[in-house]
């Protein structure tokens, strides 16, 4: 009996009228658990009853209160007839498991009723005792924490990361079970609400176990998402990332250091004490992956592209796949190496078996690509390869890319199979160690250690990570995104216990991400995410990711202090930037130059992403959001041919996806995308493709090319003008982006772009030299080298709509900025006023629309969606929309639906920003600046300090180490001095306009006022919320717990509730109420890193009805303003009441 | 191609001031995107007509989803549904509640019932405010009145507290409240000319000295202490009959009057030749305010019996002013009348709705 659960009835108020001769309702309330149910007294007629219940304890497993909700249902007493509900609230226990979040539920909840929505609200007392269990066999997993954060959390530590966890559960669907046919709907939606509810606990009880099982105490990234297959059944599926977190001690440091500026000194020797603990841990034979926050502001490397993965249509009855020859051929004999004889595996047989139809991880490099023509008509299916995608088969060597890898005797391209990688890598260590050249030092060793981390990371099922931000110093390089699709035909679910086909289906897909990744010569997956969507009776499972190489400081089992020297001196803002694949073997036609920020290492042009920028990354002016839309017909078609005709059409749906990211790119002068998202939507009759990103300019990356328009036939004189300003206006719009978004290069890069060829070569060619079979790549490599401006063709059905695409795409107005992840490079100055919201829009669009008109279509639907949420925003600007997320579906035949949520943040506009520099650099100086600005030998010298401080920190550097920062501090340097420059030149500025500044802020405004005028009865607590993982202006101190919600609404009288739109507007303001009510009653002031990962819409005009199901999830958290914080240094304890009482209005 | 759905829903309830009031004057969607193209915002914001046609759609929504809680402000401040800073909750119930003066004066002092508000649309039709601001107004007037019918103590507290309005608007609505209760007639032609100002000037006067809250009788807790006039005082008031009956007092109240103010002004003449018509008119309106019906006529019986005659022998405001003084204090001079308290506060009151009365 491990735990007792005790539940209070206080009181209630506003209830609905539920006696129409009295006006009145005699209520009562019933308190179930499990099976267990409690009642109150009828507390006759009143609309605002005090029941003031004894405390209704239920004495339960752990187990059941993990998957259980507490349920309350409030009812009408009726003498003569059955008493009508009035409505539920159904409240999470979990958050009381963990002694870390809250302690007890306390407050005004709404009573929910799936056709009524909220009727009144009702006070209660929530708390749980819970034993110790002492049963090593148990099935509970109380007290591990759950937080849907893709970054740690920010009052925690991780000791350790220790990967991936997944799990799914199946169910049939209440909905569509017989007994629906005679029940009313309320009880339908009631079911269904909470076996949904049921089975998230469930499924979070089972991750946890995992975590415990791999030793770590908390999920972090926690992703869970509903399929809802129909006839089939209902799915609810999380993947998350364990680790092990360690509370930070929140008062001494914290209060005065805001955000970035981690206290460097004594978190660098994290590392070393860290390894005492791993020894401890490492109970299971899965190697543990270990992080320790706030290391430092280490980072490096990365890469560029985009890898697509193949679609294979799996069919009922897995039938060898057909078509699943000719993957292998390359095209480009540059792409091709020699085969090494590999010992293969059984394993091996079989994994090729399993993936290689499914082959085409064809990598569209953009350069490339463009001046290619995709033969549409003709496709042939799946089977075959589009002629000229060049395909990525690149090995992945393990040598670190930029160690001038001169030797690579060992090529293979059997990029599938972990086990023959491992092998292979063996090879090279060895050719390195003899391979005498520049980095020789450092070469055989970190191929050692590189292949420590890697093979360590192997032998785990899934190297994969849904963080999105990370602690310092653990990515180390980012490959490119990795995705993988497939087109699935569902089938009913029989054993609800035994869910292996949906667990068979994104093994298979993970399998090939995992693949992806090696092709880039990576070992691991960040930013990992799944996705579904679902037609009838087709199913398209989606999985992408960053490709990355993470530290192997972090390896339980690494030899830390040799790793900790190598890893410590590349240069934070550029290191993820280096390439991580071999230079030699790249798995796509890429064009490496080297990192514009220390010369040192090789880049590619463009990096794609799906993490979130690292805060350290040097970044040039400011970032935007990029949009790639794309809707294609498909004709209706049942079953396997429905499911081939989709597998077929999916390939070009991400090319063109991916050439128009690339387009919109260029245009706005970047080379780099940032959380990209790209989601793909089924219906009958068309496909929806919608990659968002953010776009930035990464320092390190070499400027973007403009785009050229080229025409086919050249003789005409009439289209060569047509060309010619279609020219123009391109080179216009790149212009104009530019200044917009601040792009101006710095000139230490424009000095050296002096001669750009010749040094780099002539550096190569030294590297090169004992390498006569490489020479000729890396000689052809270089020679694309400058003229990235790329072609496009006008002639081209495609590119013709590409650059109306292109030009249609209208800028954001003045004052707005946006992106679709956490931090808006270019600004810090965030104020205090926040406003999260979510839009909803439905478009029905007319029969027989060609292509170019869906899309056009489609792209202006997300167009005029913008303009109006930075419409509605005005008031808020200078402001930024951030984590815009656009969720795209098809829920009937001619109806899209698109819905966004994300939040809109105030920010200074003065101090506008450099180049990206550290924010804790830009802290200290600004803070210079403003206290003393004529001390510039002052100024000078603390800037040079603290950005040195990462770099010369870690003790022991090793020649090469010394040596390599030596560079970066050399060009660093430069682009300091003038950063100085700047910020003394604007320091006048700046201080008369912090004076401008003290016009009251909204907020303030409204609080002032609030203390003057004393409203009666004004009870209710401010709950911010967020889609961002924290709060500016202000630090969380709490993590409460995990919110995770799901409702049905339902209503028959569609045309009373103000139609389709006053029906969801009044549904999801509901939800918002919902959510703030739990959190507010669980001791918390706001949500963070909430999402809407669900809005099914469906309705019946005709009958006058409509549904709706919405799933949201977040963190409620405690948060005290850093104001209040430095004002009055008081406990933790007393901050915490101060703000939940007096909470801002914002 | 057409938009089905399109709804935007903000954690704090986004509203704009401007669009706000388009409502409350009973402007269409379409109305007041038109207003709203004229008004300069497109340009300001880079907007388009449709933006533009998605936001007010969007915005009257929300506050169409929020009139009920309007209804009863104290609801907005504990409600969970929509998360509106309270500033803009003050905003919102203030304006919400506000009415227009030319509309007021077309119902002030009627009865607050289902008759009156089926004539809405002449007085629409009349003022040219739209028919659904005059229903909002009037609903408006009707809940207030019926709140505070059954509230005891002071009423303009009252309605403060309830409805959450600001001071000035509380004072208006306990006037309105105040009209409709005792059905003053101000609908009258000859009272055309004065505005609801005036007459929520006049109502303050009245509550604040002719009601049982005002004399402090009661121990606050009465019902409608405010709202009905002193029975008791109303009875005393025909006492006063006396300075126009006793032909003795009369002449000595008129000499009094007219030696004080002889020279001091150029209408002296006229004073003195219309002092017993004057007397007469003020104390008779005195004496029949037992009667409710007369106290229905109280504005008009005071525009014809006094105002009238005053204004077509062009009295200045100082004239009445000096008259009125020298008037109502002569009275305390005379030997034989006994009715002094009753006298002063009568004449309080009179002296200043009239003043405030007297205006072209």
């Amino acid at each position: 009996m491990p735990g007792k659960l005790k539940a209070k009835i206080v009181a209630g108020r506003h209830l609905p009228v539920m006696d129409r001769a009295s006006d009145l309702t005699d209520a009562f309330v019933e308190v179930k658990f499990g099976n267990t149910t409690f009642k109150t007294d009828v507390y006759p007629k009143s609309l605002n009853p005090q029941w003031n219940s004894e405390w209704f304890k239920f004495e339960v497993d752990d187990e059941d209160l993990q998957d259980e909700p507490l349920q309350i249902t409030v009812l009408d007493h009726d003498t003569y007839s059955a008493n009508d509900a009035i409505g539920k609230v159904y409240i999470d226990i979990d958050p009381l498991l963990c002694s870390e979040a809250a302690t007890v539920i306390s407050g005004w909840l709404p009573i929910y009723d799936t056709i009524h929505g909220i009727r009144g609200e009702i006070n209660v007392l929530v708390k749980v005792d819970l034993f110790n269990d002492l049963n090593r066999f148990r099935q509970s997993s109380c007290g591990v924490k759950f937080f849907c954060t893709t970054s740690i959390p920010r009052c925690y530590r991780a000791v350790m990361v220790h990967g991936f966890v997944e799990e799914l559960v199946v169910n049939e669907d209440p909905e569509y079970q017989w007994i629906d046919r005679i029940r009313t709907p309320r009880a339908s939606n009631e079911a269904r609400q909470r076996l949904i509810f049921l089975m998230s606990g469930e499924l979070q009880r089972k991750i946890g176990l995992k975590v415990l099982e791999m030793g770590g105490n908390a999920v972090v990234g926690y992703l869970q998402c509903f399929d809802l297959e129909g006839e089939s059944g209902l799915v609810v599926r999380a993947i998350g990332t364990a680790c092990t977190l360690e509370k930070i001690s929140t008062f001494p440091a914290t209060a005065t250091h805001p955000n970035n500026s981690s206290p460097s000194k004594d978190m660098k020797d994290s590392p070393q004490a860290a390894p005492s603990t791993l020894g401890c841990r490492s109970t299971h034979s899965s190697p543990v992956h270990s992080a320790s926050s706030r290391l430092s502001q280490g980072f490096s490397v990365s890469v560029p592209t985009l890898l697509f993965a193949g679609m294979k249509p799996r069919h009922r009855s897995s039938e060898v796949p057909r078509a699943r020859q000719c993957r292998q051929v390359p095209h480009d004999p540059h792409d091709l190496v020699t085969t090494l004889p590999r010992t293969c595996h059984p394993v091996l047989h079989w994994q090729t078996a399993m993936t290689s139809p499914a082959p085409l991880p064809f990598s569209c490099q953009s350069n490339l690509v463009y001046s290619l023509k995709m033969p549409l008509t003709n496709q042939p299916g799946f089977g075959e390869e589009a002629p000229g995608v060049p395909l990525s088969s690149g090995p992945p060597t393990p040598l670190r890319a930029q160690t001038f890898s001169s030797f690579s005797p060992s090529k293979s391209y059997s990029r599938q199979s972990s086990s023959s990688d491992t092998e292979l890598s063996l090879t090279p260590k060895t050719g390195m160690g003899s391979g005498g050249s520049a980095g020789k030092e450092a070469g055989p060793l970190k191929a050692l250690l590189r292949q420590q981390t890697q093979s360590a990371l192997e032998q785990r099922e899934y190297p994969f990570f849904t963080l999105t931000a990370f602690p310092p110093g653990f990515l180390l390089h980012v490959g490119g995104v990795v995705s993988a699709r497939s087109v699935k035909l569902l089938d009913r679910i029989h054993n609800p216990d035994e869910p292996e086909t949906r667990d068979a289906w994104w093994e298979e897909i993970r399998q090939e991400i995992k693949s992806h990744a090696k092709a880039l010569g990576c070992h691991a997956v960040v930013g990992y995410s799944e996705s579904t969507s679902i037609c009838e009776e087709v199913c398209i499972l989606s999985a992408s990711g960053t490709a990355a190489v993470l530290s192997s400081r972090f390896m339980q089992d690494g030899p830390l202090d040799t790793e900790h020297r190598f890893e410590e001196v590349v240069s934070p803002g550029c290191g993820f930037c280096h390439i991580p694949y071999d230079e030699l073997n790249i798995p796509f036609p890429a064009q490496l130059t080297y990192c514009y920020c220390c010369r040192r290492y090789k880049v590619p042009d463009v990096l794609f992403t799906t993490i979130d920028l690292p805060t350290e990354a040097n970044v040039t002016g400011k970032g935007c959001l990029i949009q790639a839309r794309l809707c294609r017909t498909k004709k209706k078609a049942q079953g396997e041919g429905n499911a081939t005709a989709i597998s077929s059409l999916l390939p070009f749906l991400e090319y063109e996806l991916h050439t128009q990211l690339m387009n919109k790119l260029k245009l706005r002068g970047m080379n780099a995308l940032f959380g990209l998202r790209i989601q793909i939507s089924v219906g009958e009759t068309m496909l929806l493709g919608l990659a968002s990103a953010t776009g930035v300019y990464l320092t390190a990356l070499p400027s973007p090319g403009g785009i050229q328009i080229a025409g086919k036939t050249p003789s005409d004189i009439t289209y060569e003008q047509h060309i010619s300003t279609m020219q123009k206006k391109i080179n216009d719009t790149i212009d104009k982006n530019k200044e917009l978004y601040e792009i101006n290069p710095p000139e230490v890069v424009e000095e050296i772009i002096g001669s750009p060829i010749p040094e780099p070569r002539q550096r190569s060619r030294l590297f090169r030299s004992h390498s006569e079979s490489s020479d000729e790549v890396s000689e052809l490599d270089l020679s694309h080298g400058k003229k990235d401006a790329f072609v496009l063709e006008i002639d081209d059905t495609d590119a013709v709509e590409d650059i109306h695409a292109l030009l249609t795409d209208s800028p954001t107005p003045a004052g707005f900025y946006s992106c679709n992840t956490e931090i808006m490079p270019g600004i810090q100055n965030w104020t205090s006023a926040i406003q999260m919201f979510t839009s909803v829009r439905v478009f029905r669009l007319n029969a027989n629309l060609t292509n170019q008109g869906l899309n056009k279509i489609f792209s202006d639907l997300c167009e005029n969606l913008l303009k109006s949420l930075y419409f509605k925003l005005r008031s808020m600007v200078p402001c930024c929309l951030c984590h815009l997320n656009f969720t795209v579906a098809i829920p009937e035949d001619e109806l899209i639906q698109v819905a966004v949520t994300a939040v809109a943040m105030s920010f200074d506009k003065e101090q506008p920003l450099e180049n990206g520099k550290q924010s804790g650099e830009k802290t200290l100086i600004k803070a210079i600046t403003e206290n003393d600005e004529q001390l510039q030998f002052n100024l000078e010298l603390n800037a040079e300090t603290s950005s040195h401080n990462p770099l010369s920190s870690p003790k022991g550097l090793s020649e090469v180490g010394s040596h390599l920062s030596a560079r970066d501090r050399c060009s660093s340097w430069i682009e300091q001095l003038k950063l100085k420059a700047h910020t003394i030149r604007r320091g006048s500025v700046k201080t008369t306009s912090s004076l401008e500044k003290a016009s009251p802020l909204p907020e303030g405004r409204s609080r002032s006022l609030r203390s003057n005028r004393s409203y009666s009865g004004s009870s209710v607590a401010v709950v911010k919320m967020t889609p961002l993982s924290f709060i500016p202006g202000a630090k969380i101190i709490k993590y409460l717990g995990i919110i995770n919600m799901f409702f049905i609404r339902e209503t028959s009288s569609l045309r009373e509730e103000g139609g389709v739109s006053g029906f969801l507007h009044t549904f999801i303001a509901e939800v918002f109420a919902m959510v703030r009510a739990h959190v507010a009653a669980l001791g918390g002031n706001a949500v963070v890193s909430y999402s809407m990962k669900e809005c099914v819409f469906m309705e019946n005009p005709n009958k006058n009805q409509a549904q709706c199901l919405i799933n949201v999830s977040g963190d409620a958290v405690i948060f005290v303003r850093e104001s209040e914080l430095e004002s009055t240094s008081v406990q933790t304890q007393s901050a915490t009441t101060h703000t939940s009482n007096g909470g801002e209005g914002t | 191609m057409s938009v089905e759905l399109d709804v935007f829903v903000g954690n704090t309830t986004i509203m704009d001031k401007e669009v706000y009031q388009l409502w409350l004057n009973g402007y269409t969607v379409n109305d007041a995107v038109k207003v709203r193209i004229e008004g300069g915002v497109m340009e300001e914001c880079e907007a388009s007509a449709e933006v533009l046609l998605s936001d007010t759609m969007d915005q009257y929504r929300t506050f169409q989803m929020c009139e009920r809680l309007l209804h009863h402000p104290a609801k907005l401040a504990n409600q969970l549904l929509f998360q509106i800073p309270p500033d803009r909750q003050a905003m919102l119930i203030e304006r919400y509640y506000a009415f227009d003066d030319s509309f007021v004066r077309e119902v002030l002092g009627k009865k607050l019932s289902k008759g009156t508000k089926k004539d809405l649309d002449d007085v629409s039709t009349k003022t040219g405010i739209t028919l659904k601001s005059c229903r909002r107004q009037f609903d408006n007037f009707k809940r207030v009145f019926k709140v505070v019918e059954e509230l005891k103590g002071p009423l303009v507290e009252n309605i403060r507290q309830h409805f959450l309005l600001p001071d000035q608007l509380a004072r208006d609505y306990a006037a309105i409240v105040f009209f409709a209760n005792n059905r003053f007639e101000t609908g009258k032609k000859k009272l055309q000319y004065l505005t609801f100002q005036d007459f929520a000037f006049c109502a303050g006067q009245l509550i604040n000295n002719w009601t049982l809250g005002a004399v402090g009788k009661t121990n606050n807790m009465m019902e409608d202490m405010d709202v009905d006039l002193d029975k008791e005082f109303l009875q005393d008031l025909k006492d006063l009959k006396i300075l126009i009956t006793d032909k003795d007092l009369l002449d000595q109240h008129k000499s009094l009057v007219c030696n004080a103010l002889r020279g001091k002004t150029n209408v002296f003449n006229e004073m003195e030749a219309n002092f017993k018509n004057l007397s007469r008119g003020l104390v008779n309106i005195a004496a029949k305010l037992i009667n409710a019906k007369d106290v229905r006529d109280f504005f008009i019986d005071l525009v014809e019996k006094f105002i009238e005659p005053c204004r077509s022998d062009k009295w200045t405001s100082i004239d009445m002013n000096l008259y009125l003084t020298h008037y109502t204090n002569s009275a305390h001079i005379l030997d034989t009348f006994k009715h002094h308290a009753v006298w002063t506060r009568y004449m309080g009151v009179i002296k200043s709705c009239i003043l405030r009365m007297y205006h072209d």
